[in-house]
């Protein structure tokens, strides 16, 4: 897929720019010319969404961060007047705050086609690692941007999290205060917050850079996981092909968008962040936003601090292993089916941790979490590795475009 | 076949599993009952605040509530066609019967007090200048209201969290028939303090209003039920100013986005045409 570029630019201008700077060839071989398996189903498209999702929160957290006093006696009054008083500050900061609910939710359902097509597999296993490091870079910069509101459950969610770095033996509290600027969680910790909002989601751009440089050199992977053979017979060109496809999945996506915004803007919100922010009352329910519920949920399940603390981040660092975990020559859950019935109960799996995360930890409710924590883990260290031997796999096409015509034929044979 | 059998059953298990969580917790409903829905003007995809009603409701505020709760909006903000839309006259007359402090000192250094003007926000109550000195007197320093339908939230359980989001059936009105639910809720009239729909049935504040404590001018009847419901509205109005504009806008946008992308749809399938 990577090589010299075939563009040459039809206006004089044209190739002067580009023999000194060739950003159009790069433009081109990336995203015209740029061959794309002819099967790539909708799960695809979400990429592209995700893409658009950065932007547009770099851009609506930018034009909000003219407005946000990043100070703990000003940020809530500070939010305040961008909801009341800022040309449409309502609709800016209503966009920023449901579209990190809507990144996550499209980066979850992007993570969940990787692993069920096996796109972590030989030769993607780096685009996969670094899709988990922009996986955690997203959950650092949530965190943050979920404290600079000031709410009480701003507050309540930084000292949970940051109070996990005093789990760590001998230097804990030290890093702990060190976070903090201080003893506790308080106005330092905010302005670094927002420092730390603010930089993160490039530091994402640039790894999002990396990741589809990453993916064109391999090309993509594809729904029935056998790799391009012929680039004539088995792809189509990026423009028009997968530009249109993605655009109709976007605009598919942005409707759920506009819905949430304009409809139903507060239904993620959690009631207690519209309360400013005080040290001496904790909400009676913490939680984290919906995105982070499973994560929270394990923790919550080990009783031990420093022993939840090591399985929140194992829970996390696992996903990195997983190209080692998953050995079978077969990639696609479509000729796997062992392991397509062990990936949807991991799902729901995941679910249920995401309910229990909302839940308060009762001792039944702590036993199920421990169960399905173990559950979660056991997909990954267990059933991944024994599957990858033992599986009997169903016969995968030869080719792409084998694929496609037969089920083309088989879709004729039935209209009949 | 078995294979999807049996992932179908696995699928149930943990559904069922967390099905059973969820009866435990319901249990905990007779105790602590969510107050009963009303039916607002604001709800659904087309709903907007009744200017009356928020005229009403910000009297109600003006007599009841302000004694003790803040109400930390601009002045200027009640002249809004989309919100109790008095007129800029009465505003400026309204607020110049407040004293605010002037933010700057006067040349001689000194803070002084002035009258208000409609780009002033409402002063705290002047009994309270701040949270520690009303929980002093009241035992409990009364929220401010800016945002107090937006704070006030219960949980609705499975499945009508899920349902609550979905259109048609969105419910984004908890706050407003929690405050309508609570000034309605002393049901005791031997224990002051005790509430129906307040978590843990012990509030604070006691009654704050009863039939017949407001003059309505414009026939609306005064019962505690159209108090309760009218000071709601007028809170919702408060946490929520941009309602009626955002539904407005939202309409056009959503009627774009779906005929854009019937018309991507289309065009994709054109184009995709050629590769088959």
């Amino acid at each position: 897929m990577s090589g010299p570029s075939t563009y040459v630019p039809k206006s004089a201008i044209g190739r002067w720019f580009e023999s000194r700077l060739p950003l159009g060839g790069l433009v081109h071989s990336s995203f015209i010319a740029y061959p794309v398996p002819r099967n790539l189903n909708y799960m695809w498209t979400f990429g592209a969404i995700l893409s658009f999702m950065l932007v547009a929160q770099i851009v609506t957290g930018v034009v909000l961060a003219m407005h946000f006093i990043p100070s703990s006696t000003q940020a809530f009054a500070s939010v305040d007047n961008i909801m009341r008083n800022v040309n449409y500050g309502w609709l800016i900061r209503y966009l920023h705050s449901n579209g990190a609910s809507l990144f996550f939710f499209a980066c979850y359902i992007h993570m969940a086609r990787a692993l069920y097509y096996g796109s972590f597999k030989p030769p993607r296993e780096l685009l996969w690692i670094i899709g988990v490091i922009i996986y955690v870079l997203m959950m650092a910069t949530a965190f943050f941007g979920y404290v600079l509101p000031w709410g009480g459950m701003s507050f309540a969610g930084a000292t949970v999290i940051t109070n996990l770095t005093s789990a760590i033996p001998v230097v804990g509290n030290t890093i702990a205060h060190w976070l903090w600027g201080g003893f506790a969680v308080g106005g330092p910790t905010l302005t670094r917050f927002f420092a730390l909002h603010y930089l993160v989601p490039f530091i994402i751009a640039a790894f999002v850079g990396l990741h589809v440089w990453a993916l064109h050199v391999g090309g993509q992977n594809n729904p029935d996981g056998v790799e391009v053979k012929d680039v004539q017979r088995d792809t189509v060109a990026f423009t028009p092909y997968a530009t249109i496809k993605d655009g109709f999945g976007l605009s598919v996506f942005l409707i759920l968008y506009c819905w949430l915004v304009f409809y139903i803007p507060n239904y993620l919100l959690d009631a207690d962040n519209s309360v400013p922010a005080n040290p001496l009352v904790t909400p009676s329910h913490v939680v984290p936003e919906w995105y982070l519920l499973p994560f929270y949920a394990m923790l919550r399940a080990i009783p031990n601090k420093l022993w939840g603390v090591i399985i929140l981040l194992a829970a996390i660092v696992v996903l990195a292993f997983i190209p080692w975990l998953d050995r079978s020559p077969v990639k696609s859950a479509k000729y796997r089916p062992s392991y397509r019935f062990f990936f949807w109960i991991f799902i729901a799996i995941c679910i249920g941790l995401g309910y229990l995360g909302s839940q308060e930890p009762t001792e039944g409710l702590a036993i199920i979490a421990r169960i399905l924590t173990f559950g979660y883990f056991a997909f990954f260290l267990i059933i991944m590795p024994v599957l990858s031997f033992t599986e009997k796999t169903k016969p995968i096409p030869t080719s792409i475009a084998d694929a496609v015509l037969t089920r083309t034929k088989t879709a004729v044979a039935a209209a009949e | 076949m078995i294979r999807v059998r049996f992932s179908a059953l696995a699928v149930a298990a943990v559904a069922l599993v967390l099905a059973s969580a969820t009866a435990v917790l319901a249990q905990n409903d007779a105790e602590q009952p969510n107050p009963p829905r009303q039916s607002w003007s604001f709800s659904g995809m087309f709903g907007i605040y009744d200017k009356a009603q928020l005229q009403r409701g910000f009297q109600v505020y003006k007599e009841v509530c302000s004694t003790c709760h803040a109400l930390s909006i601009p002045f200027r903000t009640l002249t809004e066609p989309d919100g109790p839309g008095f007129s800029e006259d009465q505003i400026r007359t309204l607020a110049a019967t407040y004293q605010i402090t002037n933010a700057e000192p006067n040349e001689k250094g000194e803070i002084f007090k002035r009258a208000g003007t409609p780009a002033d926000i409402i002063p705290r109550p002047e009994a309270y200048p701040n949270d520690q000195a009303a929980a002093a007197t009241l035992g409990k320093a009364p929220p401010d209201m800016a945002l107090l339908a937006k704070a006030l939230k219960f949980e609705r359980g499975f499945p009508w969290f899920i349902l609550d989001g979905l259109p048609g059936l969105e419910y984004q009105e908890m706050g407003a028939d929690v405050i309508h639910g609570i000034l309605t809720g002393y049901t005791k009239a031997d224990d002051p303090q005790w509430n129906l729909y307040y978590p843990g049935h012990r509030i604070a504040m006691p009654q704050p209003i009863t039939d017949g404590a407001v003059d309505y001018k414009d026939g609306t009847k005064p019962t505690l039920d159209n108090y309760s419901k009218d000071v709601a509205a007028f809170l919702s109005w408060a946490a929520e100013p941009s309602l009626p504009e955002r539904k407005r806008v939202g309409m056009r946008v959503l009627i774009f986005l779906i005929l854009f992308a019937v018309l991507l749809y289309y065009v994709k399938k054109r184009i995709w045409a050629s590769a088959h």
